[in-house]
Order: C-alpha cells, then sequence, then structure tokens
C-alpha cells in the first residue's frame, strides 16, 4: 500500500511539473514521464494490456506529436518569453498549494463507499472482453480513426496550398 | 450487494482530483495553445488513472481495460487533431496566444 | 438489420476513398444517396417486418449489440433530411473540389456516429460514438475556407471552443462511467437502471455526471458558451448539419435516450430536467434578441430550442417523450432550413450583419417566403408544425401538474415570436437598401431543400392530427 501510495505522489509531482515548468518541451517531457508513471500504476494495479498501450501510445505518440508541434511553433522572441515566465509564475504559484491543500481536505474524508460485490471468478480476460463483448467499440475506434485520418488530410494538406 | 471499501478508495480518488485539479488549473491559467493541450492530456490521464481504479475495486479489471484501450485511442486522435488545429492557427497568426482571437462577442 | 446503419455508410467512405481522383466529384452525389436511404430506413425501421433471417449472417460476423426502435428511427429520420439539405447547401457554398470530397466523407462518419447513438445499449458505447461525430464535425468546421475572409479567426475560435467543452464533457462522462462500474459493475443501460432501482451515493453522483455532459455536448444552459460561435464559425453547410443534427443528437437525443430506457415513469431527476430546461428557454430566447448577426441569433434560438425538449422530458413521462420527439423532428426541418436560408443571404449579400440589410423580401421572395414559415413554425403559430410540438410540450408539463413551467413555455414562444419577427423586419421588410438593388434570389440548388423542407412544416402542422392517429396506431 505505501508503494502504490509513493507512485501515485511522483505521479502527481510529473504532473504538476509539466504543467508549471516553463518550456515546452519540457512540458511535453513532463507529460511523457507522467505517462509513463501511470503505466507503472496501471501495471501494478492488475492492467498490463492497458499499461503497454498508454505507455506505447501515450508516452510514445502523443509526445512525439507534442514535441513536434512544439519545435514547428517556436518563434517567440526573446523579450516576450522572458516577460512570459514572470507572469507565469504569477498565475501558476498556487497550483501546488490548492493541491496540498485538496489533498489533504480529502483525506479527511471518510465516508463508506458502497462499491459492487466482486465477481468470484473474475471478468474475464481483457481480449475476450474486448474482442466477444465490445466489438462495437472496436468498430468505433476505426470510426474514430478514420475520422484522424481525414482530419490530417485536412488539416495538414490544407497548410501546404496556403503557403503556396 | 455491497461491499465497502472505505479506506482504498478515498484515497485513489483523492490522486484522482489532485490529477483533474492540475489538469484543469494547467489549461486554465495559460494563453498558450500548446500548454492548454497539455493540460487537456493531464486531464484525460486522470480520468484513464479513475478508469483503471474503477475497475480495480469493483474487481471488473477485464471490462475497465478494454475500456481504456478505447479511451486512449480516442485521445490520441484528439490530440492530433488539435495539434493540427493549433498548426493552422499558428501558420496564420505566427503566434500561439489565444488571446489574440477575442474577435467573438455576445 | 441495424448493423447495416453502421456498417453501409463506412463502406461508402472506404469505396469513395478507393475510387480514381477524377471520380470524385460524384463524393457529394453518393453522400447524398446514403443520407436518403438513411432517411428511408427510419420508415423501414417502423414497420419493421423486415426479413431480419436475410441479414441474420451479419450478426454472426459483427457481434454489435445493437437495438433499433421507434426512438432510433426518429433520430436516423432527422438526420437523412438534415444531411440531405446540408450536401445541397454544401453543393452551391463550398467552391473547392477538394473541400466538397472532404464534406461528403465526413458527413458520413458523422452519420456512423449519430446512428450509433441512436442504436447503442450501452452507456461506454454511447460515449464513444458521441466522440466519433464530434470528432468528424470540428474537423468539418475547421475544414473549409470559403466564405468571407475575416471569418477566418472566427472559426478557429468556434471551433477550439468547441473542442475543449467537448473534452470536458468527455471527462465527465467518462468519470460517470468510471463510478457506474463502482456501484453497478457494468455499464449497459439494464445495469444503469437496475443500479438506479437502488440507488446509493454513487449511483447518483455517476448519473449527475453523465447528465452534465450531455447537456455540455447539448448545449444547455450554463453550458450553452460554445453553441453560438461555433454555429456563427463554421462554414454554411456544416452550420446546417450541426444546428440540424450533430448537437441534438449528441446532447438531446442520448439523454432522451437514457430517460427513456433507464428510468421509469418516477424520474429521479425531473425537477433537473425543469429547471435546466426552462433556464435554457429563457436564457436562450433573451441572447437571441440582441443579436446582429443572422446565424448567431439562429444559433441562439437552437438553444432555447433544445430547452424545449429537456422541459418536455420533465412533464408527464409518456407525452413527454412524444412531444420531445415531435420538437426534436420540427426543429430539425426548421433549423435547418434557416440556416440554409442563412447561407443563400450569406451569398447574395456577403454579409450575416442584420443591421446592414433591409428589405431583401422584394429581391428575394422565395427565400423571405420560407424563412417566414420556419420562424412561424417555430414560434409555434397555428397551423404549423411547431404548434403542436409546442402545444404537446405544455400538455405534458400541464398532466405532471407543472403548471409554472408550463407558464414559461408559453411564455418564452412570445420571446420567440419576438426575436424572429425582428429578424423578419430587419431582413427582408421595408424598402429595399440600395446597396442590395441588384441581389438576386438564390440559385435552384439551394432553393430547393428550403422550399421542400418548409412544405414538410405546413404539410405537418396541417395535417397533424391525422398524423398522431398513424404515428399512435404505429405504435410509438
Amino acid at each position: 500500500m505505501i508503494w502504490m501510495t509513493l507512485l501515485l505522489v511522483v505521479l502527481v509531482l510529473a504532473a504538476l511539473w509539466a504543467s508549471m515548468t516553463t518550456a515546452l518541451l519540457r512540458a511535453a517531457l513532463g507529460l511523457a514521464l507522467t505517462s509513463a508513471l501511470l503505466a507503472v500504476v496501471m501495471f501494478s494495479m492488475g492492467a498490463t494490456l492497458a499499461a503497454v498501450m498508454e505507455l506505447s501510445v501515450c508516452a510514445g505518440l502523443i509526445s512525439v506529436v507534442l514535441v513536434s508541434v512544439t519545435s514547428l511553433t517556436q518563434r517567440q522572441p526573446l523579450k516576450e518569453i522572458l516577460a512570459n515566465r514572470r507572469s507565469r509564475l504569477r498565475r501558476y504559484w498556487p497550483l501546488p498549494l490548492v493541491l496540498i491543500a485538496v489533498g489533504v481536505a480529502l483525506s479527511f474524508v471518510h465516508a463508506p463507499v458502497e462499491i459492487a460485490l466482486r465477481v468470484p471468478t473474475g471478468d474475464g480476460d481483457v481480449r475476450t472482453v474486448l474482442w466477444s463483448l465490445r466489438q462495437l467499440d472496436l468498430f468505433g475506434q476505426i470510426l474514430i480513426l478514420l475520422a484522424g485520418v481525414f482530419g490530417v488530410l485536412v488539416l495538414f494538406r490544407k497548410e501546404a496550398k496556403h503557403d503556396d | 450487494m455491497t461491499i465497502e471499501i472505505p479506506q482504498s478508495f478515498w484515497l485513489y480518488f483523492t490522486f484522482f482530483a489532485l490529477l483533474l485539479v492540475d489538469g484543469l488549473w494547467c489549461m486554465l491559467a495559460t494563453r498558450n495553445l500548446v500548454r492548454i493541450l497539455i493540460g487537456l492530456e493531464i486531464l484525460m490521464k486522470s480520468v484513464t488513472f479513475f478508469l483503471i481504479v474503477a475497475g480495480y475495486l469493483s474487481g471488473r479489471m477485464a471490462l475497465a481495460q478494454a475500456l481504456v484501450i478505447t479511451v486512449i485511442v480516442i485521445e490520441v486522435v484528439v490530440v492530433v487533431v488539435v495539434a493540427g488545429v493549433i498548426l493552422g492557427f499558428f501558420r496564420k497568426h505566427d503566434s500561439l496566444d489565444v488571446g489574440n482571437t477575442r474577435s467573438m462577442k455576445g | 438489420m441495424s448493423h447495416l446503419l453502421l456498417l453501409v455508410p463506412f463502406l461508402a467512405v472506404v469505396v469513395l476513398n478507393l475510387l480514381p481522383k477524377r471520380a470524385r466529384g460524384a463524393a457529394l452525389w453518393v453522400s447524398f444517396g446514403v443520407l436518403g436511404l438513411e432517411a428511408a430506413a427510419a420508415f423501414v425501421e417502423r414497420f419493421s417486418s423486415i426479413d431480419s433471417s436475410a441479414f441474420a449472417w451479419l450478426e454472426s460476423v459483427f457481434g454489435f449489440r445493437l437495438a433499433a426502435d421507434h426512438l432510433s428511427g426518429l433520430a436516423m429520420l432527422c438526420a437523412g433530411i438534415v444531411g440531405m439539405v446540408a450536401l445541397l447547401v454544401a453543393r452551391r457554398t463550398l467552391k473547392d473540389a477538394g473541400e466538397k470530397f472532404f464534406f461528403a466523407n465526413l458527413v458520413l462518419v458523422a452519420l456512423v456516429g449519430i446512428n450509433g447513438i441512436a442504436m447503442v445499449r450501452d452507456l461506454f458505447s454511447l460515449y464513444v460514438f458521441v466522440e466519433v461525430t464530434a470528432i468528424a464535425t470540428f474537423i468539418l468546421i475547421t475544414a473549409s475556407r470559403s466564405g468571407a475572409a475575416n471569418r477566418d479567426n472566427q472559426v478557429f475560435e468556434g471551433a477550439w471552443k468547441y473542442i475543449i467543452l467537448s473534452v470536458i464533457a468527455s471527462v465527465l462522462m467518462l468519470t460517470s462511467i468510471g463510478f457506474f462500474l463502482l456501484s453497478a459493475g457494468d455499464i449497459t443501460f439494464d445495469a444503469v437502471k437496475g443500479a438506479l432501482g437502488a440507488p446509493g451515493s454513487l449511483t447518483w453522483v455517476a448519473m449527475a455526471l453523465f447528465l452534465c455532459g450531455l447537456f455540455v455536448k447539448g448545449g444547455l444552459v450554463p453550458f450553452h458558451g460554445w453553441v453560438a460561435d461555433a454555429y456563427t464559425a463554421a462554414p454554411a453547410p456544416v452550420s446546417v448539419f450541426m444546428a440540424g443534427i450533430v448537437t441534438k443528437a449528441s446532447g438531446i437525443f442520448a439523454l432522451l435516450r437514457i430517460v427513456s430506457s433507464t428510468m421509469g415513469s418516477a424520474l429521479p431527476g425531473r425537477e433537473i430536467l425543469l429547471v435546466v430546461g426552462a433556464l435554457t428557454i429563457v436564457v436562450g430566447a433573451f441572447l437571441a434578441l440582441g443579436q446582429s448577426n443572422m446565424k448567431r441569433m439562429l444559433a441562439y434560438s437552437s438553444v432555447s430550442q433544445m430547452g424545449y425538449i429537456v422541459l418536455a422530458l420533465g412533464g408527464d413521462l409518456s407525452l413527454g417523450i412524444l412531444a420531445a420527439g415531435l420538437h426534436f423532428f420540427n426543429h430539425a426541418i426548421s433549423k435547418s432550413q434557416l440556416f440554409a436560408n442563412a447561407a443563400a443571404i450569406e451569398e447574395q449579400l456577403g454579409t450575416l450583419n442584420m443591421d446592414e440589410m433591409g428589405g431583401i423580401g422584394a429581391r428575394m421572395p422565395v427565400t423571405a417566403g420560407t424563412t417566414a414559415v420556419a420562424t412561424l413554425s417555430i414560434a409555434g403559430l397555428p397551423p404549423l408544425a411547431g404548434f403542436w410540438s409546442k402545444l404537446l410540450i405544455v400538455l405534458a408539463l400541464w398532466n405532471a401538474k407543472e403548471y409554472g413551467f408550463a407558464a414559461v413555455a408559453i411564455l418564452a414562444s412570445l420571446v420567440t415570436l419576438a426575436y424572429f419577427l425582428s429578424l423578419q423586419r430587419r431582413v427582408f421588410f421595408g424598402k429595399t437598401h440600395p446597396k442590395w438593388a441588384h441581389v438576386k434570389e438564390a440559385a435552384p440548388g439551394l432553393l430547393v431543400p428550403v422550399v421542400a423542407l418548409a412544405l414538410i412544416t405546413i404539410a405537418l402542422g396541417v395535417g397533424f392530427p391525422f398524423a398522431l392517429r398513424v404515428l399512435l396506431g404505429g405504435g410509438a
């Protein structure tokens, strides 16, 4: 139990760093770190397949996307960056305090919570569930990916035309 | 019909809440579009975490994982599409400041 | 049979993209055909004595858990009609062939999403298809560069607000699903119904969160902030599509589905629906009053009308669902027609600022006439279709002894009439401003759909008592 708590604390710290750090590239890195830690948490709770997916897709793919976008949009003059830095600290310094406050407040809550009875035989293997019970979701995933492809075609191709 | 697991639930819920607040704050306290995207991602992570916790506590890990896998796919497509829009905005305005666009009122 | 509704549009997209570049011009018409089939399928569903064994092999291959009923048929009919109108508008207003192609494809993807929403039996699948529709719509908004150049700033802002609030809605719905997993162990509608039968604190939280997510998607108060910007910023055919079916399906229809599938007549959340509905009606109506931009006024009007649908659900449930369904249909017909009219005006005048217009009526009589029909129908004037749905809503409230809310519904109709008359006056009546002396009536491609829709509005209104007998005979 103590290791899990520690892990979760580090997870929140990583997310906090990702939000508060000044450079966008570092923030993207922080996000990748958060994803990796989340994957570890998921793995230790027994969600192996989901953990692998989180690690490869989120910590991997999304970080690539974020880093690409960041590097493609770096054009702020130095003065702006410095000015931004000051105002950003002003906007963000309450965040850790708020988080601590929320954490402390919630730790005092001990209301009983009714959770559904555990299924005695366990609810099966992920792969069976995914392929036999939740086929509709799989079809939905295909649709989303299709929409994503159109999005890429529309949003990125348009810019090529625009630059002419 | 139910089991009470008071201690564990609130522990996990606390961390879910912390991640949620962090993501929301990140999204709201900035004018930089990419940072808003990062905040959005942190939000999605918090929800992913909550779904796994729900599966863990109720013993329905297979179902929770199936849901999370779908959520992750949706998440990545959303990020790519939003990134595309941000790029489009940047190429048009040469800035990532969302404050430049308060042209709509009412 | 229900599987076809998901697979056919999907296959159409696949086929369209496998075609050689030269054949892509046909994309809009292929899409149009699929949407026509969609609308027709709604009627087939209603008399669903279709031989299902013919499609049984489909069901053995794809284990989708779908169920199409009359409520689904309603969504499908609206989606089909609105989609066809949107495509006709797109044909006229989108200049670039590439844009038309993407429009046709994305509409089909959104259609699968809407069909999914109409037929699922599960909270998470509902979420997935809501996301499909949202992402497709979002790309549609940002896809086109047609339209006045100064709108490009607005395109981004409208799309951005939509995507951000859409993600927040997703977070709300997913958190809710997490809570349902904890309290009920499963997320099918039956499981949720069971959980609501013996609700613990987790179940209440879960339901509240999911409803909030749907309120955001449907643009209900206090989450209506994105609607006006998104509808105004979107290119003309996309506005038609969004106002006509997307917002309705993702938010309102999903709400209808959840209410009818998981809650009995002793509706626990009734008060919430009543309050949210009433607030939405009033706020939407008053915000519409002060608008100069025609599409913005129509957008706030849509917000207000969504409130009516939700309000109906707070009344006597069996009548309420009928009233809500009818208002759903009427609004889909009339609002898409109005946005199509706005597209025509935008094309002819180059502006949507109503204060700059004046006396267009003489130059664009058909547009003026059909606008009059649609606005009066939405305001609830007899003998148009909108009158009947408003009447049913008030009756549903009256039966449930919610006299105060019934009064709100009636009084808000007056405000609705007010802002629509203001629209008519500013745009169509009076002497023709010299700037618009050269304006011509809209092209036939735009006139055909609006005239058809206006005729449907009139026919439904006049023939409603007869239609009601048929509807009830078919078993609502």
